[in-house]
């Protein structure tokens, strides 16, 4: 029963961040969210009885990739709709 | 106009992925008998090998394994060879402030931990959960957590390739001593122990080993790259 | 009781694999189409191991004192596959970031349409 209710909560959570993952404009915050859904992805594997993927997963997902994310953000733009250094679409920003 | 599209073509698509999948494994395992009977009973009785993951990525299916491991080296030089440009100097690296004393005091106490953790888990991967790919991504954070903590810390750039090619040749020659030995291509051909003892399970150990090695290197030399990328 | 954990599970990888084929589709900067795809890398990968599962069972490592299991075993062969799937993964998206860097690098923009209209 409470197997049940832990798996749930999760899967909520893990979609939740999803949707606030490609909604968000400000690219640093979606980064993280995607981390969390890979650490969220980790815990459920080792509820699935597979410990070697979730290892995999958590080393992978959770450092690695959210560390290349960030610094290419800092070697481009930092919000979605950014133009830092075109002047002739500097009027095209909603 | 197309955002109505797209969300019509995922509602059919949705559709229809449900359909397919939420039957399956309604009355017992999705397969009744197949393949994983097979590995199973292999692994305990031919092998002596106590972690089943092992035995398949390592022995049943190791060619696999050897495609994997060249994909990853195909992306390190990718990347290095796409960010040729615009590197820092060694010590140069542009933060925008220093780290705070806490952060490089902690890092220099955790830094040989993570690394002995990692060295743990890649030798016992065929003894609990564990292996070449988790141990040599953990060895790969530590020295992440080193780089972001330090200004002047730095790899040299030659010895961790020279760690990556020899594992690589390591491993393709163990392949060929297996067929040198009257079998096939990446072949058991050590003598296998008892169960769940260290040095059980033939080559298998070693050559999880040499793909710890390997991946360790790999990943720290591009985490490196990338970090010592300029700004304009 | 076992219905239910099976549905949402499938359900929740279901999801995962659309919301990220929306995002690959529909957003215009470059960063957010590669955070899409990495969205659906986990829910594929979470669709492979919930196929794999058996009611009541265990991890398949033969600790001492279990060397018997074997009948109450998870199937090995979708974990042995998604290991290899997900340091693959990995290696995609790292390549397709540093292209994203070169590309910005040329341009100065990474909206998609503007990439399209400029001359070389």
């Amino acid at each position: 029963m409470m197997f049940i209710i832990l798996v749930f909560f999760l899967i909520i959570l893990m979609v939740g961040a999803a949707i606030y993952a490609i909604v968000q404009k400000d690219l640093l915050y979606a980064v993280i969210a995607t981390g969390v859904i890979s650490l969220i992805l980790s815990a459920l594997f080792l509820l699935l009885q597979a410990p070697d993927v979730a290892l995999t997963e958590a080393a992978i997902g959770v450092a690695l990739t959210t560390i290349i994310f960030i610094i290419t953000i800092r070697n481009t733009v930092r919000h979605e709709d950014d133009f830092k250094d075109r002047d002739d679409l500097k009027s095209a920003v909603k | 106009m197309k955002k109505l599209v797209v969300i019509l073509l995922l509602a059919v698509t949705g559709y229809y992925l449900g359909d397919s999948f939420m039957d399956l494994g309604k009355n017992g395992p999705v397969v009744e008998t197949g393949v994983k009977d097979f590995y199973l009973e292999k692994t305990v009785s031919e092998l002596k090998v106590a972690n089943t993951i092992t035995s398949i990525i390592v022995n049943f299916r190791g060619f696999d394994t050897l495609g994997e491991v060249t994909v990853l080296f195909l992306a390190a030089t990718a990347l290095g060879g796409i960010l040729y440009k615009k590197r820092h100097h060694v010590g140069e690296r542009s933060v925008l402030f220093p780290s705070s004393p806490i952060v490089r005091a902690g890092s220099k106490l955790l830094f040989p931990a993570i690394v002995l953790l990692g060295v743990y888990v890649f030798v016992h991967g065929h003894l609990s959960p564990g292996g070449g790919f988790q141990g040599g991504t953990i060895v790969a954070t530590g020295f992440l957590l080193m780089l972001l903590a330090y200004d002047n810390f730095s790899v040299s750039h030659n010895v961790l390739s020279f760690i990556e090619s020899f594992a690589g040749i390591f491993f393709v020659l163990f392949g060929f001593a297996g067929m040198w030995m009257g079998g096939t291509f990446l072949e058991n051909f050590l003598p296998v122990g008892t169960m769940n003892d260290l040095f059980s399970g033939g080559i298998i150990p070693i050559v999880y080993i040499l793909v710890g090695f390997k991946v360790a290197a790999e990943l720290t030399g591009l985490i490196y790259t990338v970090l010592n990328e300029k700004e304009t | 009781m076992f219905e239910i954990l099976r549905y949402g599970i499938y359900g929740g990888s279901i999801s995962l694999i659309l919301i990220g084929l929306y995002a690959a589709l529909t957003k215009r900067s470059l960063i957010k189409i590669i955070i899409g795809l990495s969205i659906v890398n986990g829910g594929i990968h979470l669709l492979l191991i919930t196929i794999g599962y058996v009611k009541n069972g265990t991890a398949p490592i033969f600790s001492p004192g279990f060397e018997n299991a074997a009948e109450r075993m998870v199937d090995p062969v979708p974990q042995a596959l998604v290991l290899t799937a997900i340091v693959i993964g990995f290696a995609v998206t790292a390549v397709a970031l540093s292209l994203i860097i070169r590309l910005y690098r040329h341009h100065h923009t990474l909206e998609i349409d503007e990439i399209k209209n400029l001359k070389w």
